[in-house]
């Protein structure tokens, strides 16, 4: 059953086009950063921001929000541009990215920009984070949800299986952690460098509910998350199936965009790309 | 003469105290701090035992939490439950928490400013027989090197109490640093303690020298004070057992007073106490200076009093600091 309407799933998808081109625009500014992996997890934030999390841009403390955690920092720029055009900041803050004095820090701090729940880069640390505010939350029993959204390079890192491990002994069914599966890490392909497959199976032993999802289809994003409240005894892994540089043909599957900016001479092309996707 | 506004117990000169572990402390605090804050935790990583916090875990187990052998863990979902409002003490041996998840602190709570209270048991030489690798002697360096992070070393088990409560209180993280060895208790529930001023235990009517002291050797330090008095040596001891911030003022004034200084500590002489002590005084006003700890080395087996005299942390080896400044 779907839980979104073609009209919905539209809006939702002009949305990621939106902030697709406000990180191109300020990661041009940067000079700097982290284009494919951001390019990548746009829709998944979008669908977040703008559909499924309980959340108010102008009482980002409100105390019934759900909880957005980012564990793999560097793909900030495209959370930025979400929470603007979501209204937690206005847009054109985001040309300060990576500026000296900026709110907008290189990865993410909790202090300089409110909405952001905790400061992360370091890989391997959100999804135990995201479990011990799902812990507390439930131990207060608060009905907010916890959403963490990971990439699969950090799969590597044990701090990462250290939280799925504790998120599956306590059976954290407010938890719901996004995997960006791109298959792609700074060095080359993640099966290259340090295999991770199976990764849906090693979930599903270690006590987890695993839906397999395409990551740009704003209905199964939605879809999934939607499942994932139905499950009460597990926690969920949306093993979130993405192209990194999503949207731009330079980008998409390259790895050397994984930590790379695109250059003023590329910004303009690169967005009517983008634009034309929607034709 | 010992402070008498230090309120110690009474019979510390003739060796009338009791023993306890400083760890006692742990225990004894976070069941306090729990009765009065709903929303302390205590986040356990397999040694509940022998940390003491299973004594929390006996008065509220549905506020202690178990993450099994995984220190990275603790801290990172420690910080996750202070960012929903709790207020979480992890417990660990220092060697693994600092030691192995030092990153994690960095990061998910000094960075990110979550109020989680990091208790580092078993430091120190005197941790014993289990050896170099389980006796944490460079976690006071880890630790002050992190802005908004306080640094407390208690002397005793009542003393670790009160840093618990005031850990508890305070307004960012902390690290708590204690010992697993039965060490004299000489504080009451009278002495003061305030994060950041330190204690004054000893002062002789014409001191030579400042003993500035952090952690359980300080009844050597007072052994040591006592021998000297004797032979005509006055001195004056404080307990400093918050590192970070350091009692400026109050070791400059006892500095100011002696124009000599020894430091006492059972961590590294590099980077630690005595590291903080010659950064503060060299700027501010110095003078000769001799650190009494381990001298750029691990450790090794050995009962915790038979370390201490072997590695020169006992009164002789204090004593023989002090004549070494004295001579400067």
């Amino acid at each position: 059953m779907s839980h979104i309407t073609e009209k919905e799933i539209q809006a939702l998808e002009e949305k990621a086009r939106e902030a697709r081109i406000t990180t191109i625009r300020s990661l041009v500014q940067a000079k700097s950063g982290h284009t494919g992996g951001s390019l990548g997890m746009a829709d998944i934030f979008t669908a977040l921001y703008f559909h499924i999390a309980k959340h108010d841009p102008k009482n980002p403390d409100w105390v019934e929000r759900d909880y957005i955690v980012l564990s793999n920092g560097h793909i900030t720029p495209i959370r930025y541009a979400v929470m603007a055009h979501a209204g937690y900041f206005p847009v054109e803050e985001c040309l300060t990215l990576r500026k000296l004095g900026s709110r907008l820090q290189g990865h993410p701090e909790r202090d300089m920009l409110p909405g952001v729940e905790t400061t992360s880069g370091p890989l391997g640390s959100g999804t135990s984070q995201a479990a011990g505010m799902a812990y507390a939350l439930r131990m207060d029993k608060k009905p907010n949800r916890v959403y963490c959204l990971t990439s699969d390079g950090e799969q590597q890192e044990g701090n990462t299986w250290e939280g799925v491990m504790f998120a599956g002994k306590h059976k954290l069914s407010n938890l719901v952690v996004f995997m960006d599966r791109n298959y792609i890490q700074i060095e080359g392909s993640t099966e290259d460098v340090m295999p991770l497959e199976p990764l849906a199976d090693k979930y599903r032993a270690f006590n987890w509910h695993v839906i397999e999802i395409d990551g740009h289809n704003m209905e199964a994003i939605v879809d999934a998350c939607e499942q994932a409240k139905a499950i009460k005894s597990k926690p969920t892994l949306i093993l979130a199936n993405t192209i990194m540089g999503k949207g731009v043909k330079e980008i998409e599957g390259n790895y050397k965009w994984h930590g790379t900016a695109p250059k003023p001479e590329q910004e303009e092309s690169f967005i009517k790309q983008i634009r034309e996707a929607a034709k | 003469m010992l402070n008498p506004d230090a309120k110690l117990v009474p019979g510390i000169l003739e060796g009338k105290f009791e023993k306890k572990p400083t760890r006692d402390g742990l225990g004894n605090g976070t069941v306090e701090a729990g009765k009065l804050d709903p929303n302390v935790v205590v986040l356990s990583a397999d040694l509940g035992d022998s940390t003491r916090a299973a004594w929390f875990q006996k008065a509220f187990p549905d506020r202690f939490i178990e993450v099994g052998v995984a220190e990275q863990n603790l801290a990172t979902v420690a910080s996750g439950m202070a960012a929903v409002g709790k207020v979480p003490f992890i417990a660990s041996y220092a060697a693994f928490s600092p030691g192995r998840n030092w990153e994690q602190i960095r990061t998910t709570i000094a960075l990110n400013d979550q109020k989680v209270i990091v208790c580092g048991m078993h430091a120190g030489i005197q941790t014993g027989p289990d050896g170099a690798t389980h006796q944490m002697l460079e976690d006071i360096a880890m630790m002050r090197a992190l802005p908004n992070m306080n640094v407390i070393v208690p002397m005793d088990s009542e003393e670790g109490r009160k840093a618990i409560l005031a850990a508890a209180k305070a307004k960012g993280p902390s690290y708590v640093r204690f010992g697993r060895a039965n060490e004299p208790v000489l504080t009451t529930p009278e002495t003061p303690f305030e994060i950041g001023k330190s204690l004054k235990i000893w002062e002789s009517k014409e001191p030579k020298v400042t003993i500035l002291v952090t952690g359980s050797l300080l009844y050597q330090a007072i052994v040591a004070a006592q021998s000297l008095e004797a032979k005509g040596v006055g001195s004056i001891i404080l307990d400093v057992h918050t590192v970070k911030p350091l009692d400026k003022e109050g070791i400059l004034d006892a500095v100011k007073k002696t124009k000599r200084v020894v430091t006492v500590e059972e961590h590294q002489i590099n980077g630690g106490f005595g590291g903080a002590i010659a950064e503060l005084l060299g700027e501010e006003f110095p003078v000769p200076m001799v650190r009494v700890g381990m001298l750029d080395i691990f450790g090794q087996s050995g009962e915790p009093d038979e370390l201490v005299k072997f590695f020169h942390l006992d009164a002789p080896g204090i004593q023989e600091a002090v004549e070494k400044v004295l001579k400067k």
